[in-house]
């Protein structure tokens, strides 16, 4: 049934040709920014380009499990934020009775910074991965929620309707209509929290423990080898990419509909 | 095929600025097989007629039932097919159309057959792989059909299905409505806003009054049932007397040609 347009393979090349060119053009411009700002700065505290990527290529070996664990912590914690907000936000969203007694929880607790609780977290959980992916995934938690709430609020009433005239049930209504209307928003939430999540994953990485990009920075930081700093930030980015482009390729298969007709 | 009747319904809606009367005891009986057109003012009930019949709705007062039982909820062989048609976008002109068998739990086997005989009848075999958003008004109308005729429907009900297409394209699928009545068979509820597709497709023509809507006249149509109908003098006295009944309700304003 999700046959390939004929032309669809060729296209998908077309498109990641133009996305490889799109990142070595935002490269390039980043280093000449780079560049420039440190020459001019002219402080130790920001090397240029030249000084840095030696020290970022020796440094490969030891950033590569800082890497991982930073990555692992972030995937793991925004699936467990969206695994649990989604249904709750959908179903609150569509349930009036539901939604009197878990919305005014969201607001209230929303606009706090969760990360005020990563001293609480810390003496609860310790110093290893578990405070810094609560941490993680309550932030999502919270954005993912608010955000499948209002979509599922927002899909229009025919599409339910013409679902319910088929014989459909609650159910059948969530999985044929509420889902699938409110997954671009939910990707664009969770486009939105993975910056988040990769802020928050630093301030807790760099307080609490010696693992994690977070930590690998602030510890160049404390040795003043500035090169080695940037060569964790550089790697802190590439994090960010990785996260970015899954998110990307999630979409693309969960919401081929909205490519449709655009050509 | 299903027979239809409306015995005394009423229906209020509950709104934030009061109560509103939809409905009105009204009283109307559909034979098996019989295809009816409702035409009448906006806000005279003719929707929410359709969605008592569709078990969508439950009626304040009266009883609404189809083949002698009591509407309670969506019957498995009743097809609505609304103003922008039900469509989801999200999935294929296939997938759609098997929509109502797959929420019926049809076997994948079943499913398939249906959906590709069902396409094929409405002429949309070649785009089974396309999105809705990928097809013209028309297609998409017949699409919502290919959903219908899949599921076997004995009773088709239609809110002003074809008001979304240009005139030319409406012609066209009037008769694609009425080619698919007469070989399917099914007892139809047609709610349109222009007495030509009234005439065309209804054997009775119920005018509904002002809210709170009842049946106001009810004009008898027997020739209809030919594609060459729109040709023939008694389908233009017909829309005529329509015409004259909606002046004479005020709802069509004297001298003015309206659709």
């Amino acid at each position: 049934m999700n046959k390939m347009h004929p032309n669809a393979r060729t296209v998908t090349v077309r498109a990641s040709r133009s996305k490889f060119f799109g990142y070595l053009g935002a490269i390039i411009l980043c280093l000449i920014g780079w560049y420039v700002t440190s020459v001019l700065v002219d402080s130790p505290a920001l090397p240029t380009p030249f000084e840095t990527w030696p020290v970022l290529v020796e440094n490969i070996p030891a950033l590569l499990p800082e890497f991982w664990v930073s990555l692992y912590r972030v995937v793991i914690a925004m699936t467990i934020g969206t695994v649990i907000g989604v249904p709750l936000g959908l179903m609150i969203g569509r349930a009036p009775r539901a939604d009197a007694v878990f919305a005014p929880v969201l607001f209230l607790l929303y606009p706090i910074p969760k990360i005020v609780l990563l001293p609480v977290l810390l003496v609860l959980l310790g110093l290893a991965d578990a405070p810094k992916i609560v941490l993680i995934a309550l932030t999502i938690f919270f954005q993912i929620t608010m955000t499948a709430r209002d979509a599922a609020r927002a899909v229009p009433e025919a599409s339910i309707l013409s679902v319910r005239s088929l014989g459909g049930n609650r159910l059948d209504v969530y999985r044929h209509v509420i889902v699938p209307a409110s997954m671009p928003e939910l990707f664009t939430a969770l486009r939105i929290g993975s910056g988040t999540a990769i802020a928050i994953l630093f301030f807790a990485e760099s307080i609490a423990g010696s693992s994690g990009l977070g930590w690998f920075i602030v510890d160049a930081w404390g040795m003043i080898n500035y090169p080695r700093m940037f060569a964790g930030i550089i790697a802190m980015a590439v994090l960010g990419v990785i996260i970015y482009e899954l998110l990307e390729f999630l979409e693309r298969r969960l919401t081929r509909w909205r490519r449709a007709g655009i050509s | 095929m299903a027979e239809v009747s409306f015995e005394h319904v009423s229906m209020t809606y509950k709104g934030l600025g009061g109560d509103v009367l939809a409905l009105s005891d009204l009283d109307l009986t559909l034979a098996e097989g019989e295809p009816i057109s409702i035409i009448g003012p906006s806000g005279g009930g003719k929707s929410t007629t359709l969605l008592l019949a569709a078990g969508l709705l439950k009626p304040t007062k009266g009883e609404v039932k189809v083949s002698g039982e009591t509407v309670t909820g969506p019957r498995n062989t009743t097809s609505l097919i609304l103003q922008d048609f039900g469509l989801l976008p999200w999935k294929t002109v296939e997938q759609n159309a098997a929509l109502g068998l797959k929420i019926r739990k049809f076997t994948k086997k079943q499913q398939d057959e249906r959906t590709a005989q069902a396409l094929d009848q409405v002429g949309l075999t070649e785009f089974a792989s396309s999105y809705p958003n990928e097809l013209s008004g028309g297609m998409r109308q017949r699409l919502a059909l290919a959903r219908a005729v899949a599921l076997d429907s004995d009773l088709l009900l239609m809110d002003e299905p074809l008001s979304a297409l240009d005139a030319l394209l409406r012609e066209k699928l009037q008769d694609t409505l009425l080619s698919l009545w007469k070989d399917i068979g099914y007892s139809q509820i047609l709610v349109t806003h222009s007495i030509e597709e009234a005439v065309f497709l209804g054997k009775r023509i119920v005018l509904m009054s002002p809210r709170p809507g009842r049946v106001a006249a009810i004009v008898e149509n027997p020739e209809m049932g030919d594609a060459d109908y729109r040709f023939n003098p008694s389908f233009h006295e017909c829309c005529e007397k329509l015409r004259s009944l909606l002046v004479g309700q005020g709802t069509l304003a004297e001298g003015r040609v309206d659709e």
